[in-house]
């Protein structure tokens, strides 16, 4: 099945590559990307973007950002574009397309994440390094790999099932655009709907963490919802149906 | 094959190919990608995909153009090449749904001669579904006539024709009076008998042998100097076959 996987791969990393017109578009679209979050926010930041957090909240941010805006194409755009039923007809496993359209996402968002932070680290060190190497403290370096992985996962995930059931690429974009506002917008109202004594605690609590202990909640957080977005979507990939829609 | 439809869709995938009601190619990618594409799921090894890309694309006049766009082919290159794609790993049963619907028809003829000189060169078995009975006649030996998911018939073309339609025969001649005119529309084997001028138009049940009606056209004093004698076609069949069942 890996080998299927692959495949599946190849063909969404292909299909993303020349979406624009050809291959070089596609390839200026991430230079684009890299260049705006691996060298303008960081040389904003100065050398406190090594130093602080802000790095690690790129780190889990920038992957949903990267992966909401390719996921929804997977079987919406399939399905639009009357291909799904061709695919479908293949020998691929259920599984082998699905995980294979997930990873894909997965590792066009966690890569491009991964390369922006290491562009980062060379812009930053370049313009502010002077005699000194800046580099990320291993908790905070930890923290963009392990959490940027999450963060893709948590998109794939959530595109998967958006774009599973829509029609049109256009619904799917839409529904996941929601979803993501919803998913970033929420814990900042339910923190002010929260009690004002709660409140304070909680704030002391995060300002008081280490890096190490936030990085753990966010990631078990994550997981726990990868997991559960992954399972779903195992659920709910059935090929019969999705041939008759 | 021996398969159970409902168990054994995975052995019928590998064994199979389609091009289904829309070709399903991928138009950001290229004819040659596409192929790539699918050769890689059915585990062809990096020299068989380039070699069996080749000889596809080279047997249906694509192989130039490989690197273009497919979005910037014509509908029946598009055909060609979904056609191609199901033919890649060597199915021995391949699925075509109106492979020539929406094409033009010099198009249509076209992709019919390729898909023909193909099937021998693979001799691979074709399932084609239609409903241009024009090209099943052309293209099928044997030919199930389907209405609402019941078979009415099967069977080769040419015994289709004979066993549900009716066969016209058009007699060049003098003498075809109205007497003969009633005479032959009381036969059981006539269904209509026209006289337009000096042409007799006879329109026959079945596989009806017309040597004895051209001896009695004769003995009755008819002079016969041409002899026409039309199959119905496999719509007309159909027509007459759909007409029964109602």
């Amino acid at each position: 099945m890996t080998t299927d996987i692959w495949t599946m791969i190849w063909k969404e990393w292909k299909e993303l590559l020349v979406q624009r017109g050809n291959l070089r578009g596609g390839l200026s679209l991430l230079v684009v990307i890299v260049g705006v979050f691996g060298i303008v926010f960081p040389l904003q930041e100065g050398p406190g973007w090594v130093e602080s957090r802000l790095a690690l909240i790129y780190g889990a941010w920038l992957p949903l950002f990267l992966v909401s805006a390719t996921v929804a194409d997977s079987f919406a755009g399939e399905r639009e574009r009357k291909t799904l039923e061709t695919l479908l007809a293949s020998r691929l496993s259920d599984r082998a397309i699905l995980f294979g359209k997930i990873s894909a996402a997965i590792g066009y968002g966690w890569g491009l994440t991964l390369v922006s932070a290491s562009v980062a680290l060379i812009a930053v060190n370049v313009a502010h390094g002077r005699d000194q190497l800046l580099l990320y403290s291993p908790m905070i370096g930890l923290g963009i790999v392990v959490l940027s992985l999450l963060g893709a996962g948590l998109a794939a995930g959530s595109g998967i099932l958006v774009s599973l059931r829509a029609s049109t690429v256009r619904q799917a974009y839409q529904q996941l655009s929601l979803a993501i506002v919803l998913l970033t917008v929420l814990p900042v109202f339910g923190f002010r709907a929260l009690p004002d004594d709660w409140r304070v605690q909680l704030a002391r609590a995060i300002a008081m963490a280490s890096t190490t202990q936030i990085v753990v909640v966010v990631a078990v957080v994550l997981l726990v919802l990868d997991a559960g977005l992954l399972a779903i979507a195992m659920a709910r990939f059935q090929r019969a149906r999705l041939m008759l829609d | 094959m021996g398969f159970d439809t409902r168990k054994q869709a995975s052995e019928i995938r590998q064994t199979t190919g389609a091009l289904l009601e829309h070709p399903g190619l991928y138009e950001r990618l290229s004819a040659e990608d596409n192929l790539e594409f699918y050769a890689r799921i059915w585990h062809l090894s990096s020299a068989e995909r380039k070699a069996r890309i080749m000889e596809l694309l080279t047997h249906l006049g694509l192989w130039e153009r490989r690197k273009e766009r497919v979005e910037t082919w014509s509908r029946g290159m598009k055909q060609k090449l979904a056609i191609a794609r199901a033919l890649l790993h060597r199915p021995r049963l391949i699925f075509l749904d109106e492979p020539t619907a929406g094409l033009d028809p010099i198009m249509s003829a076209a992709l019919r001669d390729d898909l023909a000189a193909l099937v021998r060169h693979e001799g691979v078995t074709v399932f084609l579904t239609t409903h241009n009975l024009a090209e099943a006649e052309k293209l099928c030996q044997l030919v199930g006539i389907i209405r609402q998911g019941r078979l009415l018939a099967i069977g080769h073309p040419d015994e289709l024709r004979g066993k549900g339609g009716v066969s016209r025969v058009e007699i060049v001649g003098r003498g075809f009076g109205s007497g003969l005119l009633i005479m032959l529309q009381s036969r059981p084997e006539v269904a209509t008998a026209e006289c337009q001028d000096n042409r007799l138009v006879l329109e026959l049940r079945g596989e009806t042998d017309i040597a004895p009606l051209i001896g009695l056209l004769v003995s009755a004093g008819a002079e016969v100097e041409e002899i026409h004698k039309d199959k119905a076609s496999l719509e007309e069949v159909f027509l007459t076959l759909v007409q029964e069942e109602e």
